[in-house]
């Protein structure tokens, strides 16, 4: 039987959130947080069994959390100008543009914001883990943006 | 990291006001009778408990109204309000639409017919029952009274045995002298 939504909000806010927060931060992933779940609520009548909620939950989240990136008005923030879905390829964009960071920082925010990697897949790549490949990626971004303005 | 108290309800109200729940509760916690739990749908009350179980209660209401249960203080509101000047001895009668759909026929007849025994009087399980439909009926609405999901709101206190005996309380005989005291039916 499906849990009562109480449960089962009740069961994944905090991961959420924090899986929210690593990739949005602020006020961006309490937004995201509640359109997650707003969107779980939409589906959850039609919710077939309950096996395997906390990925699907975790799913709408990294949808939600690719969107919210992805519809950043350009000079918002540093990222979104790297979405472009109609220019040319984004990591082709961010070469010139990172070109003076340290090769592990480029590495990091070439992979994550060009490609679309995941912190454990950057960190995989980059023979380090998921926790070193978001620090640099953030530094990266951070120093990024002081050469920017 | 854990979810704020502000940022957990601007999701319940939220959730709420997409009118996509099937049913939401709150509990309000401290009334002269101890802690309810008082449950809405889109067509009212649906539920009050005395001393919740909450997640039974969840379980309960999940299973009647559908999964997309959360508790949420906003659509409790004006209930909460009434009951609120009701204890305070400030309201003789609720003015909300409560649902009684999922029960039995029987059931929601009765209950109906109980509405309208008024703030300070009592009646016995014989007359409601004769009203009804069967004289002979008094156990079954004793039964039914017991089943009351919605005391105080559907005011099953005010049914007393023929002999002028309190009888029985879903909530406990305490609470049922309780609230006849409040009403000013019981000395």
């Amino acid at each position: 039987m499906i849990p009562p939504f109480e449960t089962f909000y009740a069961a994944h806010r905090d991961e959420v959130l924090r899986f929210l927060s690593s990739r949005l931060g602020g006020q961006r992933a309490e937004d995201a947080f509640q359109e997650t779940f707003l969107r779980a609520l939409r589906a959850y009548d039609r919710l077939e069994h309950a096996e395997h909620l906390r990925a699907w939950v975790l799913t709408i989240a990294s949808r939600i959390a690719i969107d919210d990136v992805r519809r950043r008005k350009p000079h918002d923030e540093l990222p979104d100008d790297i979405w472009h879905e109609d220019a040319r390829p984004a990591f082709e964009e961010l070469a010139p543009l990172t070109d003076g960071l340290p090769p592990k920082e480029r590495a990091a925010v070439v992979l994550r914001y060009g490609y679309g990697l995941d912190y454990d897949e950057i960190g995989s790549a980059l023979g380090s883990n998921e926790q070193a490949a978001r620090q640099a990626a953030s530094a990266g971004v951070r120093r990024l943006r002081k050469e920017n303005t | 990291m854990t979810v704020s108290t502000t940022l957990d309800e601007r999701f319940r109200a939220a959730a709420a006001a997409t009118g996509l729940l099937d049913a939401a509760f709150d509990i309000l916690p401290d009334t002269p009778i101890g802690e309810l739990l008082v449950g809405v749908t889109d067509h009212g009350v649906c539920r009050i408990h005395f001393d919740p179980d909450p997640e039974r209660e969840l379980e309960s209401l999940a299973r009647q109204f559908g999964p997309r249960v959360l508790r949420s203080s906003k659509p409790v509101d004006r209930v909460r309000k009434q009951l609120d000047e009701y204890f305070a001895g400030a309201r003789r009668g609720f003015e909300v639409d409560w649902d009684i759909r999922w029960l039995p026929a029987y059931n929601q007849r009765v209950l109906s017919e109980l509405a309208r025994v008024e703030y300070g009087t009592t009646t016995t399980y014989g007359s409601l029952a004769a009203v009804t439909g069967n004289p002979r009926a008094a156990r079954a609405i004793g039964t039914v009274m017991n089943r009351n999901p919605i005391p105080i709101v559907l005011p099953c206190h005010r049914v007393v045995g023929a002999n002028g005996n309190l009888t029985g309380y879903a909530g406990g005989l305490e609470r049922k002298e309780q609230l006849l005291r409040l009403e000013g039916a019981m000395l």
